[in-house]
């Protein structure tokens, strides 16, 4: 009875866990079953590589959006990528175990705050100071591109700060023992043993701001154009899908699956790019 | 030129401080805006009342129960199969190839934005499972967006309970079953329930995925199937539709006391969780 009961309870344990796979495929296969139709039907080039985007006359380019979510995400990482690191290395090398026990999860708080939040922020506080001295609209590339910048920070700090403390002391030891300054131990040592968690970190980063919607909403502008400098209004790849999924039917509401399609298989390579790299390092 | 080095550690450390710096001002900077701005609008009425005029006046009573009601049911529904699939990664190691599968999963579901799981959950429970925008359409949205958080978090408090007391448990004659249910889950449950508040958190701040799925109802739900606005759908419909600024700010100021709470109590039990273990 007991064993039947032990086969029982590990075979149950067992579907509980695969629930975790059966979702992803479920939902690629939602995506894909109600997205890649359209993609047929308008054919691949003319729906990634146009920027004509009209659906009450059946045109669907998405290649302004790519190229916004390209720019935004480029852009955040550009501010993303040196605040993270430095921020990171600061903590991990610089300061006391304690005190970065006490900052770390503070600079997690970050990744908490609704996306609602830095949306609204983003309009009250950066999209007039952009307006006022920079010129353009104000929502924009660039105001994008700020926000994203501080919403992919907890990520590239947190799971930078656990690579720069996964590598042993001992290597710190010798350098140090050589006569190199703190500096140049972190540098030549610390961050080259560190280097692959780093990559992945800011891969992760990038995810999360392309797949960011709320904020980018808020902040963005929207228009459908390509964007020709980072002061102009953009619409990326996940606003196009929160803006027009309210009232799209028919091969407009395919349409946006189909965005839907593009943007998964993209997170889906970074994020595959990304377990790589960490798996490598272990 | 060459910069002597004891310089260059000099002009890098203060670099790095001030880029921390920076960091930190910012989360500073959002948190007593929003609050500094928000708190003076909430009262009891505030939250006691219905709005009216479409939430230019009146209250947000509903949000917040629609707030709460969601999350209820993500948490409901993702808990056990989180927790579950959990424990079968850490203690049922029998098939490592299964394993690697489903952590795969776990980990690739984790990085899906959530306009994605709005889309899908959209098209399945709206539309072709025939919920309509309601609770339920909402709460399992949802829960597929905090399950990746909850496995891993109860993973990693599963994985601190020594392995010692495994083996007393065994060797006392006790069945893998027993050992898991009464040794390592009580070991592990203030990492669990640390996990599970991490994914309330993540469901009250979430809103492309709510939107889609759950509606933007103001009435107070009675079934399951009816639609509701949680206060980040709320938020973001008061402030894009330039409808009532004030409000807006006083409903993200309860969103941000309910977050930094969430958090502190999340670190507060994680702490005196591996404080004592260790």
């Amino acid at each position: 009875m007991k064993k039947i009961t032990e086969v029982a309870v590990e075979k149950g344990l067992l579907l509980l866990a695969l629930s975790a796979i059966f979702m992803l495929v479920l939902i690629a296969v939602f995506i894909f079953v109600e997205g890649t139709p359209l993609i047929f039907k308008t054919g691949l080039r003319n729906f990634i590589l146009s920027a004509k985007w009209s659906p009450l006359e059946g045109q669907f380019g998405i290649l302004s959006m790519i190229l916004g979510s390209l720019l935004i995400t480029g852009g955040s990482l550009v501010l993303g990528i040196p605040l993270g690191l430095a921020c990171a290395i600061f903590l991990s090398e610089f300061v006391h175990n304690k005190i970065r026990a006490i900052l770390k999860p503070v600079i997690e708080l970050l990744a908490g705050i609704p996306s609602v939040v830095y949306g609204f922020i983003g309009v009250n506080v950066l999209v007039p100071l952009i307006r006022e001295y920079l010129g353009g609209p104000g929502l924009s590339v660039l105001a994008g591109s700020i926000i994203l910048g501080i919403m992919i920070l907890p990520t590239i700090i947190s799971i930078s700060i656990d690579a720069l403390q996964a590598v042993p002391r001992s290597y710190r030891e010798g350098s140090l023992a050589m006569g190199a300054t703190k500096w140049q131990t972190i540098h030549m040592v610390v961050l080259k043993a560190a280097r692959s968690g780093i990559v992945a970190s800011i891969i992760l980063g990038m995810g999360r701001a392309i797949g960011e919607t709320m904020a980018v909403i808020m902040v963005a502008g929207n228009a459908v154009k390509i964007p020709r400098s980072i002061l102009d209004p953009c619409r990326t790849l996940t606003t196009n899908i929160a803006l027009e999924m309210g009232f799209a039917t028919g091969t407009h509401r395919q349409a946006l699956f189909a965005t839907g399609v593009v943007l998964f298989i993209i997170i889906m390579i970074l994020n595959i790019i990304a377990r790589y790299i960490i798996r490598e390092q272990k | 030129m060459r910069i002597d080095p004891k310089v260059s550690q000099k002009i890098i450390t203060l670099i790095l401080g001030i880029a921390t710096g920076i960091t930190l001002f910012i989360l500073l900077y959002i948190i007593i805006f929003m609050l500094g701005r928000g708190i003076p609008v909430l009262s009891w009425k505030f939250l006691s009342t219905f709005p009216a005029k479409m939430g230019k006046a009146g209250g947000i009573l509903p949000t917040i129960a629609g707030t709460f009601v969601l999350t209820l049911v993500a948490i409901i529904i993702a808990t056990p199969l989180g927790v579950g699939a959990a424990i079968y990664l850490v203690e049922y190691t029998g098939e490592r190839k299964i394993i690697k599968i489903i952590r795969f999963g776990a980990e690739c579901l984790a990085g899906i934005p959530s306009i994605i799981f709005g889309l899908f959950g959209l098209s399945l429970f709206v539309v072709i499972l025939k919920m309509g925008w309601s609770i339920l359409s909402g709460g399992l949205t949802l829960a597929f967006m905090i399950i990746p958080t909850i496995i891993r978090t109860s993973e990693e408090a599963i994985k601190t309970v020594p392995y010692s007391y495994r083996e007393v448990s065994l060797s006392l004659g006790a069945t893998k079953w027993e050992t898991v249910k009464k040794v390592v889950l009580p070991n592990a449950l203030p990492g669990i329930v640390t996990g599970i508040i991490l994914g309330v958190g993540r469901s009250i701040g979430e809103t492309a995925a709510v939107i889609f799925t759950a509606g933007s109802s103001l009435r107070l739900p009675t079934s399951l199937f009816d639609s509701v606005r949680t206060m980040s759908v709320h938020f973001y419909i008061l402030s894009k539709e330039g409808i009532s600024e004030k409000n807006a700010f006083g409903t993200a100021a309860v969103l941000m006391i309910l977050i930094l709470a969430i958090n502190l109590i999340a670190y507060w039990i994680m702490h005196r969780f591996t404080r004592r273990n260790v």
